[in-house]
């Protein structure tokens, strides 16, 4: 067994057999996960799956400017010493291993559910099999003194709107913290992941967040390709990349719109809500729905782009493209618009990275991730090299990271349109590779989306690992609010515009 | 200004002119299901197959969809070997009562209006809370989308509000997560009567793609007493546009 390595070394889209993943002893496990994180790395996953009465933990750190993600693995019973105090990017993971499978993290500095459900395994990692679960039912972090007062929010909110409850720790109108507790969105999907894959595991993971359907679609049936080692034809490839763009497009711009309704800028608030929904149906116009499901299937796509449909989506975008620039270029020009986005919570770079935020809010406090540009897929090989960054961390940079990136992508999709590649659709995914284990990452309009999953003896998945942006970046938002007006917290809420049910899953 | 006002008249009046004009939608847009007529004399059940969900049901031969169930993910349609069973582009789909979701070849029993007294009290203004109730998120998006100058809700007497006080009934989304059940529960009893429900999306009137999942309700059942299901994964604006619209008597005849 000597050509085991203590670590793997994968690449975006790679698959390994298991046998071949070293289980290390616990202390080793540790210290080399430590010590990746330090030479530059980027915690991706942290996650745990059954193995007889014991757990396998799986670390997955990303080496951004290598390309390369470093798997470790190692065996627990019940507990393990904690690593959030040395690195807080895990803090939640450690916080979701314990509530799926009761195994604790000992020394945690913030140990406490993620979504309130029952353990998958036999034991509460808080002791409550007995009792019933309340979401939201936890200590909370608390602020006293004689002027400080507490705010609580939610679950039902004030708007069309996911349900999440926010705790405010202020004084007066000044917010010394915010906690975030949720999972009232939680529809146990990765339990409903496990088996053979079939229709409703792609309708599954194209619902994990409908505003990104495409994003997982693709994680999803490269996971499958993956683990079949199919080849995807470049023509397929070409759509999946053109229909990302789009969902990043219509996401982008009505962010952007999100922000105007909330400073009260009307004129942009209402050009960006109608021009959001022109890019869906633009979508729509590929695959008949608005966000893109169906469109994306293990193997290549549904729905091809003949020379006609590129003609008149071209069109189309064209008349679409003016509107947008006319509509952004006056939010960006108006002097009191940029006074209210300067300044607002803001999220500094240590604590991003320190944090582990990605997509557009890590991408606005300067860190360069963008899976893309450093783990790129399909079409976006050789082809990419349009990463945006901004460096001031607040309101403005998520807000200008969303205005560059929407210039990017109408050329992404313009150029994509006129030169698909001449190659077949879809080719037929075979059955998935027993006993292995396959993670893919794809950048979604809110940040990378990474998914891992393991088969079994007989090739069906025995545990399917999703990672949405939005676990990573809440805390990011309770940062953003650290001494701002509570006031201003609509305006930081929509400039992360995190998903409540991608989180919760 | 000058520039606000440049900008304002290049971007041109957007509003659609609804009721007077059939909207425009995508030509692959999976609306309501054309149901072959006679019995389907092949005997392969491959569109029964096909539906993860058993939204599709065969009675001596005879097609029906549940479209309660349906995800309008097309997996039948594109099974089918005969090519009988199609999607049409027909946006109008709500229904009052959950029976009328069940549909064969017969044309499908869109919701009727209210009776003569909640017509009164709803017909010209019509107060909505709002309840994501599990879901992916995308039937709220749809929603949102009704208050913009496209559609722009608000001409109708139609307005979604913070409060459920201030609402003459709910709107729910999602398979009804336990986790969201006392919240919704909670919501509807702090509606004043006389108030409606309205079940929007696969997910509220069926659990969607989550149906069978032991921390969902698969949708909304016997919780609530259900006035209005549109149907859609996520429903049309337009498709949900139309069920308020005929709810309100705004369509009788049409």
């Amino acid at each position: 067994m000597s050509r085991l390595k203590p670590v793997q070394i994968l690449r975006n889209g790679d698959s390994v057999p298991l046998a071949e993943v070293t289980i290390l002893e616990m202390d080793a496990f540790f210290t080399a996960v430590k010590q990746e994180a330090a030479a530059q790395g980027r915690v991706v996953a942290l996650f745990a799956s059954p193995a007889g009465d014991e757990f396998d933990l799986f670390a997955l750190i990303a080496h951004d400017w290598q390309g390369t993600l470093a798997l470790l693995r190692t065996r627990v019973v019940d507990r393990y010493p904690s690593l959030t105090p040395e690195l807080p990017a895990v803090h939640l993971f450690e916080r979701e291993i314990a509530e799926q499978y009761g195994v604790v993290a000992e020394g945690h500095p913030w140990f406490k559910p993620v979504r309130f459900h029952r353990s998958y395994s036999a034991g509460d990692a808080w002791g409550r099999d007995q009792q019933p679960l309340i979401p939201g039912d936890m200590d909370y972090y608390r602020v006293e003194g004689s002027d400080v007062h507490e705010v609580a929010v939610g679950p039902v909110h004030a708007g069309v709107i996911e349900p999440g409850h926010f705790r405010f720790q202020c004084h007066g109108e000044k917010v010394l913290h915010m906690e975030i507790s949720l999972g009232y969105q939680h529809r146990g999907l990765e339990p409903l992941l496990k088996g053979k894959p079939g229709p409703a595991t792609m309708q599954r993971l194209e619902t994990v967040a409908g505003d990104s359907t495409i994003a997982h679609a693709t994680a999803y049936a490269r996971i499958c390709e993956s683990l079949s080692h199919t080849a995807v034809p470049p023509r397929a490839e070409a759509i999946r990349a053109l229909a990302l763009e789009l969902e990043r497009l219509a996401n982008h711009v009505g962010d952007i719109g999100g922000l105007a309704t909330d400073i009260g800028y009307l004129p942009t608030a209402s050009y960006c809500g109608r021009l959001r929904g022109d890019y869906l149906n633009l979508t729509a116009d590929l695959c008949g729905s608005r966000f893109g499901r169906t469109l994306v299937r293990p193997g290549g796509v549904a729905y091809d782009i003949d020379k006609d449909r590129a003609e008149k989506m071209s069109k189309q975008l064209a008349l679409v493209t003016r509107d947008t620039k006319g509509a952004l270029a006056l939010f960006f020009d108006c002097p009191s618009v940029l006074a209210r986005l300067e300044g607002t919570g803001q999220v500094a770079m240590d604590d991003a990275e320190a944090l582990g935020l990605v997509g557009v809010a890590g991408r606005a406090c300067g860190l360069a991730v963008d899976a893309r540009l450093h783990h790129p897929w399909g079409a976006y090989i050789r082809n990419f090299d349009q990463a945006v960054f901004e460096e001031t961390g607040d309101v403005h940079a998520r807000a200008k990271v969303r205005q560059r990136e929407i210039v990017n992508s109408i050329s992404w999709v313009k150029q994509a349109l006129s030169s698909l590649p001449d190659t077949e659709l879809s080719l037929p995914a075979g059955a998935l590779a027993p006993e292995s284990l396959a993670v893919t990452l794809v950048e979604g309009w809110r940040g990378e989306v990474a998914h891992v999953a393991l088969t079994d003896k007989q090739g069906a998945f025995c545990r399917y690992k999703i990672v949405d942006p939005s676990f990573r970046n809440w805390s990011g938002l309770a940062m953003a609010l650290r001494d701002e007006q509570i006031s201003d917290f609509p305006l930081c809420n929509k400039s992360f515009n995190l998903s409540y049910c991608g989180f919760d899953l | 200004m000058l520039k606000i006002l440049r900008e304002r008249f290049r971007q041109g009046y957007r509003t659609f002119p609804y009721l007077k004009k059939d909207p425009v939608i995508a030509e692959r847009f999976r609306g309501r299901p054309q149901l072959p007529i006679e019995p389907c004399a092949l005997d392969c059940h491959a569109c029964r197959d096909a539906c993860p969900y058993g939204a599709v049901q065969i009675d001596q031969g005879r097609i029906g969809i549940d479209l309660g169930l349906c995800t309008f993910c097309g997996d039948c349609a594109t099974a089918c070997p005969s090519g009988t069973l199609t999607f049409s582009c027909d946006h109008r789909l709500a229904t009052r009562k959950r029976d009328d979701l069940r549909v064969g070849p017969a044309e499908l029993q869109l919701a009727a209006a209210l009776d003569k007294r909640m017509k009164k009290l709803f017909g010209r203004s019509l107060k909505l809370r709002q309840v994501s109730a599990g879901g992916c998120n995308a039937c709220e998006a749809d929603i949102n989308v009704l208050g913009t100058l496209v559609f722009d809700l608000g001409r109708y007497g139609i307005q979604f509000v913070a409060s459920p006080r201030h609402a003459d009934g709910l709107l729910v989304t999602g398979p009804v997560t336990e986790n969201m059940k006392s919240a919704l529960l909670d919501t509807y009893a702090a509606v004043p009567e006389p108030k409606l429900v309205i079940a929007s999306g696969a997910c509220a009137i069926g659990g969607g793609p989550f149906r069978g999942s032991p921390e969902v309700n698969n949708g909304i059942g016997d919780l609530l007493p259900v006035d209005l299901y549109i149907p859609g994964c996520p429903p049309h604006p337009w498709t949900t546009l139309d069920g308020l619209l005929r709810l309100l008597g705004r369509l009788e005849g049409r």
